[in-house]
């Protein structure tokens, strides 16, 4: 009997043992606060478990093929300081916005929120203070309990993550009926001279026949290392509308890894609007889940990057109802040396018959070592269905180019314009015009 | 008009040109005065819209030999938007969409850079949109088609006005205008070479070019030049688009071999 161990015997453990080391680093600081209620409690302590029982990704994993994390294993991240003074957040207000909560490092910063000026039964909140607040008429914090960690995929690597962390959470409740006018503005910001862990959690609550635009918001200031983990969760009721635009723009030293899971009952309307600017390498995985018949979905996605940036977009529509309709168009400018990834699946079951789903994924090369990886995923079981996708990678069209000179526009205003036609057919669709216009100060477009 | 003593606006000369090492232009001769209408016609691969794009400065067609001069410079040593700001307008065949730029923030860019070259003042929106206004009439256009993305889902009559709608803006002294004729019912060719013919004076040329005799009768030119295997094979005045017409380009392409070209 030979006794000796295999290489790979020996290969494999000592990288489990790093890559365990590096997700127990992560884990010992998501789980240094108490969570305030029993639930919540039990909700931590079962995320921990999850994560506790899987690896940290590699690129061998299909999902994380061209999103190397090696360099952010490489880190040591510490807690956010409690202590800091807020920073100054004026250039990143939006005047629309009424109502604002703003978290520095994942953790809530009353003196920089805005948070009066809400409609009647409208509850907006820090969820780790959500026992305090006595004013919530219509809201029992632990109706929380009912949505806070409830969407399929919770158990994935880095939303548990998320949620064996979960003290304090942007939360949005729009009662039944209500229309809310202006947007509700959720800001992230990451500023840290240390490396810091960051993991914002949100949870937008539309219910039935209820309206509400949201921006939710990541930046960085200064150029401090940060590690965030955000999740968001989106619930819309029968008939109930969200106009969800999230803007990454965290420093170019950042690494960022997002989600944002929803969930549409019958008859909803989703729109999200997803503009990746920022860190150096981000990921955002969509996932949509439509539950009932006749929803809408509406996805818009814009990744815009250069120098050695990475920025991968995993999206996933899962169509469960007859009459769904989904509407995708994600374009990528690509710069320098960086690398864009979108991964777009689709699947239409046996029971999601006369859907519609249309996916487009539009791509700009600007360099020639750009990179852009794309791959829609189609899964259609259903056979009266209406499906379309498509890839496209190019460059600026030199007859653009050139019909533009011949109209007397130099041939660097010419590409610029060419560069920021295709941008703001996206940024366009963004309904609040404050940022809208912020975002077009982005160096290709000004 | 032709007018003898017209300045020379346009001066051609033994120009060769090649695209992707293939040789198309081989040895155009050509002069334009200012007042001129000329019409470039020949049958399809002739050379007509090379030529036409080598004037405007399309980098895929490399000169390889001959001289442009326009207006005294030499237009070969200058960017296709030096060209165009210094008066050098070519309405595309296939005019481009741009989806994202908005038509009138696009024809406002154009027109300021001409102006700047020009040294004057550019003009803000406010201002321009009173220029853009005057000119609509002229091709006849819905000033909605203003706040459309530039030619996205314009139909081919509607590009086409758009184009000459830019010429308008642009007032060009010499104007090339590419099988402006090309997929046009009779209604938008009447609206465009009425255009056209607004905008030609005696300071400026103009330049059509086109398969067919059918615009020749809307737009008259003062010559007829018939291009064949890259060159001006034979010139006449407006009466020689009516022969091809009726007896083919076979007929004087045969004549001008058995003259020697």
């Amino acid at each position: 009997m030979n006794i000796q161990p295999k290489l790979s015997d020996i290969g494999l453990s000592s990288a489990a043992q790093h890559r365990d080391a590096f997700l127990s680093h992560l884990l010992t600081l998501a789980t240094r606060s108490q969570p305030y209620s029993p639930w919540l409690h039990q909700l931590r302590s079962r995320a921990a478990v999850v994560v506790q029982e899987q690896w940290f990704p590699t690129t061998r994993s299909e999902e994380w093929r061209f999103t190397d994390l090696q360099e952010l294993t490489q880190l040591t991240f510490a807690a956010p300081d409690l202590a800091i003074d807020p920073p100054e957040i004026t250039g990143l207000t939006l005047p629309e916005a009424q109502t604002q909560l703003v978290f520095v490092n994942g953790v809530y910063v009353p003196e920089r929120s805005q948070v009066a000026n809400l409609p009647p039964g409208v509850a907006i909140t820090p969820a780790g203070q959500l026992p305090r607040v006595g004013n919530l008429a219509q809201f029992e914090p632990d109706r929380l309990a009912a949505y806070l960690g409830k969407q399929p995929g919770a158990e994935e690597l880095f939303t548990a993550l998320n949620t064996a962390e979960l003290a304090e959470a942007a939360v949005v409740f729009i009662p039944k009926n209500c229309v809310v006018e202006a947007p509700i503005h959720l800001l992230f910001v990451s500023t840290s001279a240390v490396p810091v862990l960051s993991q914002p959690r949100c949870l937008v609550v539309a219910e039935a026949n209820s309206r509400v635009t949201i921006a939710e918001e990541y930046a960085g200031l200064g150029e401090g290392v940060s590690f965030t983990n955000a999740v968001t969760e989106v619930w819309l009721a029968d008939n109930a509308e969200v106009n969800h635009t999230r803007v990454q723009r965290d420093s170019h030293t950042a690494f960022h890894i997002g989600k944002t899971a929803v969930s549409q009952a019958r008859d909803s309307r989703y729109t999200c609007t997803a503009i990746s600017l920022g860190a150096k390498l981000s990921r955002h995985n969509l996932e949509i889940y439509q539950t009932g018949e006749q929803t809408q979905t509406v996805l818009n996605g814009l990744t815009m990057i250069a120098g050695e940036q990475l920025s991968d977009t995993h999206s996933a529509i899962v169509l469960t109802k007859p009459h769904g309709t989904t509407r995708q168009l994600h374009k990528c400018i690509v710069d320098d040396r960086a690398h864009a990834v979108f991964n777009g699946k689709v699947f239409v079951p046996q029971a999601a018959q006369m859907t519609d789903a249309g996916q487009l994924n539009r791509n700009l090369l600007l360099s020639p070592r750009a990179r852009v990886d794309t791959k829609p995923q189609l899964e259609i079981v259903a056979d009266n269905v209406k499906c379309t996708h498509g890839a496209a990678v190019g460059q600026l069209d030199a007859d653009e180019v050139f019909y533009l000179q011949s109209r007397g526009i130099d041939a660097v205003s010419a590409r610029r314009l060419l560069i920021s036609a295709f941008a703001y057919d996206i940024l366009d669709r963004i309904p609040i015009a404050s940022l809208r216009q912020s975002l077009t100060s982005n160096p290709y477009l000004s | 008009m032709i007018n003898e003593n017209s300045e020379v606006i346009l001066s051609v000369r033994n120009l060769t040109a090649e695209v992707d090492g293939t040789l198309i232009l081989r040895g155009v001769n050509l002069e334009v005065k200012a007042g001129e209408i000329h019409a470039i016609m020949g049958p399809n691969g002739s050379g007509k819209s090379t030529f036409s794009k080598v004037l405007a400065g399309h980098p895929d067609y490399d000169v390889t030999g001959g001289e442009i001069q326009f207006q005294g410079q030499n237009l070969l040593e200058i960017e296709p938007e030096e060209r165009a700001r210094s008066g050098v307008f070519l309405a595309f065949q296939y005019p481009l969409e741009i989806p994202g730029v908005s038509n009138l923030d696009f024809l406002r860019v154009a027109y300021n850079s001409k102006r700047k070259h020009q040294g004057l003042e550019e003009l803000d929106a406010f201002d321009f949109d009173e220029v853009v206004q005057e000119k609509l009439e002229i091709v006849k256009m819905n000033p909605s088609f203003l706040s459309r993305s530039v030619n996205e889902g314009f139909s081919g009559g509607e590009k086409k006005r758009n184009e000459i709608l830019q010429m308008a803006i642009l007032e060009p002294t010499l104007a090339i205008l590419d099988e402006t004729d090309s997929g046009l019912d009779i209604d938008a060719l009447k609206i465009v070479a009425n255009g056209v013919n607004q905008l030609a004076t005696a300071e400026n040329a103009t330049i059509v070019i086109t398969h067919y005799q059918r615009l020749l009768e809307y737009i008259v030119p003062d010559y007829v030049h018939v291009m064949e295997g890259g060159r001006i094979v034979t010139t006449g005045g407006k009466e020689l688009a009516q022969d091809l017409e009726t007896r083919g380009y076979d007929w004087v392409l045969q004549s001008a071999e058995v003259s020697g070209r």
